[in-house]
């Protein structure tokens, strides 16, 4: 197989070109030719869903670099000076260095307040990209062999980046930070036996101490970016070694990867990408006000604002404190909080734990040992999609839980009842999207199906002599035809003979029960696709319905030019 | 051409392995055609395209370094600090420098992925992979490499040593625990105490004035402290202050409210608590400990604004709804001699969000 | 002109001289108080009969079947109110209950939204001066009071720094940081203060209304008022200097704008970058 270096002209070996020149400087002191010679050419395949993880990674860059501008004067200290700074509404009040440093970055320094809200607007969609290709990898099955344990670090890298923000939110020490950090010492203090100690040595003593704002800094420029710099390496050399993933279609195999050379093609698009999601970012930063910290003025432990809401990635935390009811137990003279220790502590840990062990547990269910490198449609996995809508659905009410203040004063709505509401919705319309999610993915699947095997809906009524009318069914063409059914068939998992009847107990046979029921849970709904010969069957029907219309000798009115068919000598008008 | 190939290529979609031992292939309905053929773009075929495609592009770059330009201006041009150049309400400096900066970066974003849409070569190209595993002889070769090691090393024939350097990593552990021992004191009883003390006068927030009852009007609210925070020593230095201000107002901030004294209930023991209807609560909340003081006079509800735990002031802070778990702690309120509003003692529990130590 | 007078001099006597009489007097003390400084008046209000009398009327008609003929209130068969004794609750209240439209209510509710006033200036002055009569409560604020331009120029800045102080510990908790508003319990809201009159902000803190508590002068005091006032507004006039302000709601708005316009544009440049260009037809045949 001859490996298509395409390139309308091939290059020329007999001169060496100004970059031969160059090429082999380096490589004479380093020798990368022989690492590099393929990759210069790798092929990247080219989706629009293939972008996603890369916002996330420009995010990062610029985040980068708009943090180190600020570090250039914010002072991390919670010193406590007296304000001298342009911003009249809080000159002369005593306030940390940090909230000082923070409103000179805003009003002292040209270009600082850009930086400032252009650093927090990339942090925001860092964290939102990084979801977003999740749900991409995830509902294609991105993940699956041999992807699973770079499915393992990105989801280290989304936590890390979570934290990372949390961070970098609590360092202006406004009043907004400052009450997160109240709330987080909240949380830590409800940790069973060790919870004040936790927070004692956090916050170098009680809250709030002087001591959170460098330690944090610390770790926000330092320790955060470091770890998220190595995962980031390691991610992308495993995505390097692996290759992409690609969509199934003529000529696309599991043993091949279609697209567009890392040179010039992809480097063009990836960095002309790179300079779009920063200049889309330096757009938001000079249009779109966020964080004025200037308004929330320093922090006082005896000052609150109404809408104290985290940013949003850490709404779902906010959403469950909020609608937890007020559980507290005591246990011989000790205090467990349930209400604070569950929603704050238990549960994202419990969230974040499964995500982690997802592919491990889908591909125990479904017994798939396989490598895989071409996607599936979201439909063609309707358990799997069902189970990312049904944490959409917990996702997105658990967030608009942690604004129900918000949501009551916009839609007027009752505070309470909306946290009653969420109360119970949390458990129940997950399901409900399940169901229907699951329902909706069969649904196409089977829509697939009549497509492949009678064809597609032309729109066009036939009337028979008998005077019956019949919509004509047309079959789609091959290209079509074959990405339909470029798909796994799905094999529900058997319970080897004996051990489901009173023979000899095989040592796993509890969990090979389990395993064959969830199995069948998984798969047994699927429509497969079909075999050859029902293929082959429903194709003679066509023909043989295309037969019967013969005489017409041409496609249906207004159909000879849906690209479908074969349009010689149809033309209805010369050009 | 790649795509003829390709046809022909002896790769069977993708059933090519079942994925349980024993079931059987089953044919795919439809064998893989191949890659379509190559169909190429006005650009590649009509020089009028190309060139107009080619000036695009140029365009683009070209105006990306006008708003270069401009940004330099902008940041020159317009003031900012105490009197701030303005354009339609908005900060004119960080306007101008966000939409030149961005347009700037966007441009050359758009003109390199245009070229690429439109000039570069768009015919795919087709990688082979390799198998991710390596072959089984390296797999050999590496397992036997790492044999070859222990065998060398003898771990596994020594394990006097093997325990002991396992035991001595171990321990390495304890260090790296012990050394951070001094971020922090031990909380100690720090939590179960505050600044109150028996006659410690309750002061205005901010203000740091002084309250008398008649001045309190039914349906008042007022944000308070303890007066020590704005008490000064003989050398005008105050009591307290920097951070461990900030830590003592954390838990001593209390809010007043005065309702009819006909709607209060108070709990046993808590009749003297009060003067005249006034009450004194601890304003941090015992959810998460965020300050609460969005008291509603008529129905003498107060809600946290954090979590939306709501506490009855009337029936001595008990919680009526949401997350939190225990009623708001109240301060044992009276009279000093010049008629001011004192605490009668410390609170007489912790304040703030529960802990795993709290219990009686 | 003769004739004029002897007329009036005949009807002297009649039964409807003392409602003209009475009238005019009305019409003319309006006048001159609507002429002469309506705030430096609003201290007596309760003073003066005629406006208490007018007042008494509008009362009767607009708000007496849930305040009680007398403003003594009106409590339901299972004891709870239906509408709130008037008694002591002073001109100030009324001032702003009836100017921001808030009373009389469209319908009962838990709250009283603010919407177009249904009494002229005059009536509500008069309605102010008959309940102000019912018992000593406080009065319409002068706008020496609540104007922060009455503050020296160069106690201002000091003047502002420190009514944020105050505006952070006793108003932010219910109507956010900017002044935007908040949720309540049970459906109800703490409006915003945003663009709101300095004499009603000035009549809320001191009166309380609703499920507001009350700041009173002894407490906060009016200086302290005047200066939360003069933040509010200074704020209000200060330019965003960091773009639009998305409603200036917190983090809520300002994640549901990263993930519309970042992340939604971003996704539309990426559909842009991977979507294939048109081909050419030339080309297929050649």
């Amino acid at each position: 197989m001859a490996i298509n270096t395409n390139g309308k002209t091939a290059a020329k070996a007999e001169k060496p070109s100004k970059i031969g020149g160059a090429a082999s400087w380096v490589d004479d002191r380093l020798g990368l030719a022989t690492a590099t010679k393929k990759q210069i050419r790798k092929v990247f395949p080219d989706h629009w869903s293939f972008m996603l993880g890369e916002i996330a990674l420009w995010s990062f860059v610029i985040l980068l670099l708009t943090g180190v501008f600020l570090t250039l004067w914010f002072k991390p200290s919670m010193a406590e000076v007296t304000y001298l700074g342009s911003y009249d509404q809080l000159r002369g009040l005593h306030m940390s260095e940090a909230y000082a440093s923070t409103l000179e970055i805003s009003f002292d320094i040209r270009g600082g307040l850009l930086m400032r809200q252009m650093h927090h607007w990339a942090a925001m969609l860092f964290i939102a990209a990084m979801f977003v290709h999740m749900m991409r990898v995830f509902f294609t099955g991105a993940f699956r062999k041999p992807r699973e344990l770079n499915f393992v670090i990105g989801g280290l890298l989304l936590m890390l980046g979570i934290l990372e923000g949390f961070a970098g939110y609590s360092l202006p020490d406004d009043l907004l930070s400052g009450t997160g950090l109240r709330i987080a010492d909240g949380l830590m203090k409800s940790i069973p036996v060790l919870g004040t100690y936790v927070s004692f040595f956090s916050f170098g003593g009680e809250f709030p101490g002087d001591d959170i704002v460098p330690r944090l800094f610390t770790v926000h420029v330092l320790l955060i970016p470091g770890l998220l710099l190595a995962l980031i390496g390691a991610h992308m050399l495993l995505l390097v070694y692996h290759k992409h993933t690609q969509w199934p279609g003529p000529g696309r195999t599991e043993k091949n990867v279609v697209g567009f050379p890392m040179m010039p093609v992809y480097a063009a698009k990836a960095g002309g990408f790179f300079f779009i999601v920063f200049g889309a970012t330096a757009l938001m930063g000079g249009l779109m006000q966020i964080n004025p910290v200037w308004k929330y003025g320093p922090y006082n432990p005896a000052e609150v604002t109404a809408g104290s809401q985290p940013d949003w990635y850490m709404g779902v935390a906010e959403g469950l404190l909020r609608i937890m009811p007020g559980w507290e137990s005591e246990l011989f003279g000790y205090t467990i909080s349930w209400n604070v220790f569950l929603p704050g502590v238990v549960v994202p840990g419990v969230i974040f734990g499964a995500v982690l062990l997802y592919p491990f547990i889908e591909a125990w269910i479904t017994g798939d040992k396989r490598e895989h490198h071409l996607l599936q449609r979201p439909r063609n996995a309707p358990n799997r999609t069902a189970f990312l809508v049904a944490m959409m659905t917990l996702y997105g009410l658990l967030w608009a839980a942690g604004g129900n203040d918000i949501l009551a004063v916009l839609l007027k709505l009752n505070l309470n009842t909306i946290t009653y509401f969420m109360r119970v919705a949390v458990f129940v319309l997950p399901v409900v999207a399940f169901i229907i999610a699951r329902r909706w993915a069969i649904s196409l699947q089977r829509a697939d199906e009549a497509q492949l095997l009678h064809g597609y809906e032309t729109g066009v009524i036939m009337r028979s002599p008998e005077g019956e009318y019949t919509e004509r069914h047309l079959p789609i063409n091959a290209e079509t035809a074959y990405t339909l059914t470029a798909r796994d068939r799905d094999q529900v998992f058997e319970l080897p003979a004996g051990e489901d009847g009173s023979g000899v107990r095989a040592p796993h046979a509890r969990m090979d029960r389990l395993r064959a029921k969830l199995s069948k849970f998984w798969f047994a709904d699927n429509i497969q696709k079909p075999t050859r010969e029902e293929y082959e069957a429903a194709q003679h029907h066509a023909e043989h319905e295309l037969a019967v219309h013969a005489g017409e000798a041409h496609s249906a009115d207004g159909h000879q030019f849906d690209g479908r068919h074969d349009v010689h000598g149809e033309e209805l008008r010369k050009h | 051409m790649s795509h003829e190939n390709d046809s022909t290529m002896p790769v069977p979609g993708n059933d090519d392995a079942a994925p349980h031992a024993g079931t059987p292939a089953v044919a795919d309905p439809i064998a893989n055609p191949g890659l379509p053929a190559h169909q190429p773009r006005p650009t590649d075929v009509d020089k009028a395209a190309e060139r107009r495609a080619e000036r695009q592009v140029a365009t683009m770059f070209g105006l990306s370094a006008l708003m270069a330009i401009l940004f330099c201006v902008a940041y020159f041009t317009f003031e900012i600090g105490e009197n701030p150049d303005t354009f339609l309400g908005l900060g004119a400096s960080n306007l101008a420098l966000g939409v030149s900066l961005g347009l700037a970066l966007m441009l050359i974003g758009i003109g390199a992925i245009q070229w690429a849409r439109k000039l570069m070569s768009d015919v795919e190209i087709v990688e082979m992979r390799h198998a991710i595993a390596s072959s089984e002889e390296d797999r050999k070769d590496t397992v036997a490499a790492l044999q070859q090691g222990a065998e060398d090393s003898g771990i596994a024939r020594r394990p006097l040593i093997r325990n002991s350097l396992i035991g001595a990593l171990a321990m390495l552990g304890l260090p790296a625990i012990v050394a951070l021992r001094d971020l922090g004191p031990l909380p100690g009883d720090a939590l179960e105490r505050t600044v109150w003390r028996p006659g410690m006068r309750i002061v205005n927030d901010v203000s740091g004035a002084p309250i008398r009852p008649d001045e309190v009007e039914i349906g008042q609210l007022i944000n308070a402290e303890p007066a020590v925070f704005f008490e000064t020593d003989p050398e005008g230095e105050p009591l307290v202050e920097g951070h461990e201000l900030q830590a003592e107002k954390a838990k001593a901030a209390v809010i007043v409210v005065r309702m009819q004294p006909r709607d209060i209930t108070p709990a046993a023991g808590r009749e003297n608590w009060g003067v005249e209807g006034i009450l004194c609560y601890s304003k941090i909340c015992t959810h998460v400990g965020c300050p609460i003081s969005l008291w509603e006079q008529q129905s003498h509800h107060l809600l946290c604004p954090c979590h939306q735990s709501t506490f009855d002031l009337a029936d001595n802070g008990k919680v009526i709804f949401g997350p939190a778990a225990r009623a708001l702690p109240q301060l044992p309120m009276g009279l000093d001699d010049e008629g001011y509003l004192v605490a009668l003692s410390d609170f007489t529990e912790p304040v703030g969000p529960s802990f795993w130590e709290r219990g009686e | 002109m003769r004739f004029l007078s002897t007329r009036l001099s005949a009807k002297r006597r009649s039964p409807l001289a003392g409602v003209v009489v009475l009238l005019m007097g009305l019409l003319f003390t309006g006048g001159a108080y609507a002429v002469l400084s309506p705030a430096s008046a609003t201290d007596d209000l309760a003073s003066d009969q005629a406006l208490v009398d007018q007042g008494r009327q509008l009362f009767l008609v607009g708000c007496a079947s849930c305040h009680g003929r007398n403003g003594e209130g009106v409590v339901t068969k299972d004891g709870t109110q239906y509408g709130p004794s008037l008694v002591g609750v002073g001109a100030a209240a009324v001032d702003f209950q009836v100017s921001t439209g808030r009373m009389p209510m469209a319908q009962p509710g838990v709250q009283a939204p603010r919407k177009n006033p249904v009494y002229n200036e005059e009536e509500t002055r008069a309605l102010a001066a008959y309940v102000a009569s019912l018992g000593p409560g406080p009065s319409i604020p002068t706008s020496e009071q609540y104007d922060p331009d009455a503050i020296p120029e160069g106690e201002r800045e000091e003047a502002i720094v420190r009514g944020g102080e105050f505006f952070r510990t006793n108003c932010t908790a219910c109507h956010n940081f900017n002044g935007s508003g908040g949720a309540l319990p049970g459906g109800k809201f703490a409006p915003t203060l945003i663009g709101v009159d300095e004499v009603h902000l000035y009549e809320a803190m001191l009166t309380g209304p609703q499920q507001m508590p009350v700041f009173s002068d002894d407490v906060l005091e009016p200086e302290e008022k005047r200066d939360i006032i003069a933040y509010l507004k200074s704020t209000e006039e200060a330019p965003n200097y960091g773009g639009f302000g998305l409603g200036s709601l917190g983090p809520v708005s300002e994640g549901l704008f990263a993930w519309i316009v970042g992340i939604g544009g971003l996704v539309g440049f990426a559909v842009w970058i991977a979507a294939h260009t048109t081909r050419s037809k030339k080309g297929s045949q050649a």
